[in-house]
């Protein structure tokens, strides 16, 4: 018995591909882009269930695959030619509404393109529609969407609805479940990593400023970051390569060289110090979650590469430290939605009582809760004991990482503390949820980059992905580490027929 | 206007405290983190970007021009330029304030400790300190009366970069204060950093009012806002001064509040709907990475100053010896030492006297004129050569100074140069002593009577003579030559 939620219908091939792979077939006229997209867009309407999605555009999708076709037929296909993505709901897609899931923009059509959607679309890829995501990207279970959660296409073996993790979850399911062959994430905690880790993908957080925050919409802005959700490590590095670059429209966005990332895939990892610390060992942390870790040590040791133990000692700190800071950034961040000039307005008699009734209404209780935190550590008298305090301590967090790459090239780490979750099982505790964070945060207040690659099962036969952190602007560290756990875990990927 | 440091109230002197914030905004074709422009009085929401509207993902970029117009302000103003600032959000919500909050600069401003001297109509100079200069976003405008219940919103000026502009509360009266706004205007105008026009709202002050027993702590300030122009500041603050005395000597007490300027009834009153005490909530701006400055761009900025009026009146006086009074109301506006250097540079003989002859005509019948007839000096009639060559009439004895404001008047409405109107209308001062002696004579021998009473001891007759005689030359006859004449006949 398989434990798919999702059948794939065994005549369509096509949907089992990788973005290398689907590439390739393009460019050898083994299939059409039409053919590519129309597969996915029927896998989508036959998955509607899994609600990756909040809008689909077959049309757009399928006047872009006739375009790249012909660019294909001419032998003038670009990097990405062909490829049909799934975009998250955060990246502003000029002339599509985007709505960061929430009701406060339902309806909103964006006069301007993304850097990273136009990026991607200026390689040739074809965006399928816009992936379903935590309001605002708050969430690490995809279930604060005001239009509704996402289901992983896993099942275990209970059958039970699972979590296919957040924010980036509807991403995350289409991706795993055959409703696109890559897809775009955002990430200011964990937010691709994490659902990549629970759906057997690859998830990337590059650094902080390597692809532009230009036309996303902004939940912690000195946090967050875009990054690819693929099948395998080249995708990421494929996709990185073309989402990457300065973008004189964000002022922290890196004047930095972008390296063909694909080159440093097969370099191996002989030699290589790989640091292993002691603090990411959380106590209670589940038999299997330890084992994958061992698993991943040996795998890397068996490839040549060192293992080194390591202290971050500031790493107990940082989830406090990332749920004042990330808060605060919001509360500021969210205030422009007022229904004063676009999305949702809720009238009132007076100016307050229209901030009052749009944005009780338009938020959910999820993004209050984030707008009150963040309201509540910058407001005077408090502002020194959380936000100037939390400011304190990432500086630390940082620096434990700056000190740790003088000995080491490359972090390993599980990436979540457990396997995806039941939909009914959710904590109740918005502080439980929060702990599902606490191994990736880290990266996102040192502003490093992360990558979780799929490694193993938990003792339920559900996906668990081991995290990589490198050193600043370093992706290439992580490819090439990332390519020896790959390659060692032959991880049977959901569409490749895992079987439990 | 209060001239006292001391405002006398029935109890005896108090002193006032007065700190001033003046808002100045950029001369930038673009807004401070928008590419947007700015000019003034365009249709409404036509110069908005999509960073000025905050619409989803947008992000501000900050404007390299502002930057240099502020660190140029802050080096006008004798002030440190940090070279590390940050930008901060000040967070409140309001209809005209898109995104939320206003991008300023809290803690670490780009412009720190400065300084100003101002001179005083007593002659004496007194050195008010500033506190600091920050950069920040100007808000958009909120239109009221345009509709029964509904506000509308104009997002032109939102994000206009403005200088605010700190200074300690070192200013001890209204003419102080009217003359810090006037000397920081004319440095700004000089800089070509803000124009200055404070009817249009491109500077605009807030006053910080307090009073106090002289010696004793610092009185509880009210701030005053809406005061657009200098005459209304000084307005306010001898209003708020007699307020403040006679509320506290009634057993009263000042509140801390925020209080408008009514120019109409020159009085202030406090600001309605103020229920929000707000909590600004400053934070670092994340989306702006610290401006760090370099010290070299910096030096380069301080190498292409222009001469300030400070230096400039100092020069006045030292090449010209000017005295400090001219010199200073011709520093006092960047077009006005223009206009009277150029004027300078016409004379045919710089030599102080005529300067100083220059600057006479400049201040008083120019400066007259131009009231009377509601003109600049841009729209003047009589050019700065034109000025220049009248002085040269005088001083080469071509006419005299009463004749001069004859040919000034027909200079204003002709346009036309001093000499060819000397010489079309015969105005020529008459200097040759043949033909003013044949009408000294002519003078003497009609009026025998006088002559004799002269002679016999009447000294004060001469000023009869001498009036007949330039009667009689229509005003032309050169004045030291009548009088070496009649007294060489008079004996």
């Amino acid at each position: 018995m398989t434990n798919l939620a999702v059948k794939p219908s065994l005549k369509n091939d096509l949907i089992h591909l990788t973005l290398a792979e689907a590439r390739r077939g393009l460019e050898k006229k083994n299939f059409s882009a039409v053919e590519l997209t129309k597969a996915y867009l029927d896998s989508m309407e036959e998955h509607r269930h899994l609600n990756a999605y909040i809008l689909e555009t077959p049309e757009q999708a399928l006047e872009g695959a006739k375009e790249c076709d012909a660019r294909l037929a001419k032998g003038e296909g670009r990097s990405l030619e062909g490829i049909p993505l799934a975009m998250k709901d955060l990246f502003c897609t000029k002339g599509i509404q985007t709505t960061a899931a929430s009701h406060i923009l339902e309806g909103f059509i964006p006069p301007y393109e993304s850097t990273v959607s136009d990026n991607l679309t200026k390689a040739g890829t074809i965006t399928l529609g816009k992936t379903n995501m935590d309001e605002f990207a708050m969430g690490s279970a995809n279930i604060t969407s005001y239009f509704g959660n996402v289901i992983s296409p896993w099942k275990r073996a209970d059958g039970k609805d699972l979590t296919p993790g957040g924010s980036s979850g509807g991403t995350a399911a289409a991706v795993a479940g055959g409703l696109a062959v890559a897809g775009t994430g955002t990430d200011t905690g964990g937010s691709i990593r994490q659902p990549a880790a629970f759906s057997g993908l690859v998830g990337l957080k590059p650094t902080y400023g390597r692809c532009s925050r230009w036309g996303t919409v902004a939940f912690a802005s000195s946090l967050d970051q875009a990054g690819p959700i693929t099948r395998d490590v080249r995708d990421s590095a494929l996709m990185l390569k073309v989402m990457a670059g300065h973008d004189s429209k964000d002022a922290t966005s890196a004047h930095v060289e972008v390296p063909d990332f694909a080159k440093a895939l097969e370099l191996g990892v002989k030699g290589l110090k790989v640091g292993i610390p002691k603090e990411y060992h959380l106590e209670g942390m589940p038999e299997d979650i330890l084992n994958l870790w061992d698993q991943g040590k040996k795998w890397l040791t068996d490839a040549g590469a060192e293992l080194v133990d390591i202290s971050l000692p500031h790493t107990k700190y940082s989830l406090p430290t990332y749920y004042v800071l990330a808060p605060a950034e919001a509360s500021s961040n969210l205030a422009r939605y007022d229904g004063v000039r676009y999305g949702l307005r809720v009238p009132g008699r007076t100016l307050d009582e229209l901030y009052e009734n749009t944005r009780s209404e338009g938020f959910g209780e999820e993004v209050q809760r984030r707008i009150l935190i963040g309201t509540y550590v910058l407001s005077a008298g408090y502002y020194d004991a959380y936000y100037l305090k939390a400011q304190k301590v990432r500086r630390l967090v940082t620096q434990d990482f700056e000190l740790a790459y003088q000995k080491v090239d490359v972090i390993l780490t599980p990436t979540t503390p457990s396997a995806a979750f039941a939909l009914d099982e959710k904590p109740t505790d918005p502080v439980v949820m929060y702990l599902n964070d606490v191994l990736t945060v880290p990266a996102n207040l040192a502003g490093l980059p992360a990558i979780s690659v799929p490694a193993g099962f938990s003792k339920d036969n559900l996906p668990l992905g081991l995290q990589l952190i490198g050193p600043a602007f370093d992706e290439n560290v992580l490819f090439r580490t990332a390519r020896v756990l790959e390659d060692a875990a032959q991880f049977k990927s959901f569409l490749r027929g895992h079987v439990s | 206007m209060t001239n006292h440091y001391f405002y006398e109230g029935t109890t005896g002197p108090w002193e006032l405290v007065i700190g001033l914030e003046v808002h100045a905004q950029v001369i930038s074709q673009s807004k401070l983190f928008s590419g947007a422009a700015t000019a003034f009085g365009a249709e409404p929401n036509t110069q908005v970007s999509f960073v000025d509207a905050a619409m989803p993902g947008m992000l501000p970029v900050i404007n390299k021009i502002c930057v240099e117009e502020a660190v140029r302000t802050g080096l006008g103003i004798n002030a440190e330029i940090n070279l590390v600032s940050i930008f901060d959000r000040k967070n409140y919500f309001y209809a005209d304030l898109p995104s939320g909050y206003q991008i300023s600069q809290n803690d670490r401003p780009i412009v720190g400790k400065g300084h100003l001297d101002i001179e005083l109509e007593d002659g004496t100079t007194r050195r008010i300190c500033i506190t600091r200069l920050h950069l920040e976003q100007d808000a958009g405008k909120s239109i009221h009366d345009q509709h029964p219940e509904k506000s509308y919103i104009d997002l032109n000026r939102c994000g206009v970069a403005l200088m605010e502009i700190v200074s300690e509360p070192d200013i001890r009266s209204s003419e102080e204060a009217a003359a810090y706004v006037r000397k920081l205007r004319s440095i700004v105008r000089c800089l070509g950093t803000c124009d200055g026009n404070m009817d249009q709202g491109s500077m605009r002050v807030d006053v910080n009012v307090s009073v106090r027993k002289p010696g004793s702590s610092l009185g509880t300030r009210a701030e005053i806002k809406n005061v657009n122009s200098i005459k209304f500041l000084a307005q306010a603050i001898d209003y708020e001064a007699e307020r403040q005395v006679a509320l506290l000597e009634d057993g009263g007490e000042v509140l801390q509040e925020t209080r408008l300027f009514d120019s109409a009834k020159g009085t202030t009153r406090p600001m309605r709907s103020k229920e929000h005490a707000h909590d600004y909530r400053y934070f670092p701006d994340p989306d702006l990475p610290p401006l760090v400055l370099d010290a070299a761009w910096v030096e380069g900025i301080r190498k292409t100053m222009p001469e300030l009026p400070d230096a400039k009146k100092a020069r006045l006086m030292k090449d010209y010896e000017l005295p400090a009074y001219d010199a200073s109301i011709i520093v006092a506006e960047t077009e006005t030492a223009a206009y009277f250097e150029a004027a300078v540079k016409a004379l045919k003989s710089r030599d102080s006297k005529a300067v100083k002859l220059l600057a006479n005509w400049l201040i008083g019948d120019l400066f007259g004129a131009l009231n009377r007839e509601d003109k600049t000096l841009d729209t003047c009639p009589i050019s700065e050569i034109h000025l220049a060559g009248l002085v040269d009439q005088i001083v080469e004895g071509v006419i005299s100074g009463k004749i001069a404001k004859d040919v000034f008047v027909r200079m204003w409405e002709t346009g036309k140069d001093a000499a060819s109107l000397i010489e079309e209308h015969g105005l020529k001062q008459v200097s040759d002593e043949g033909a003013i002696l044949s009408i000294v004579d002519k003078i003497l021998d009609e009026n025998p009577k006088m002559v004799e009473e002269y002679k016999s001891g009447k000294d004060k007759l001469f000023g009869f003579f001498v009036g007949q005689v330039m009667k009689a030359t229509e005003g032309k006859a050169s004045p030291e030559v009548v009088n070496k004449l009649l007294k060489e006949k008079l004996g």
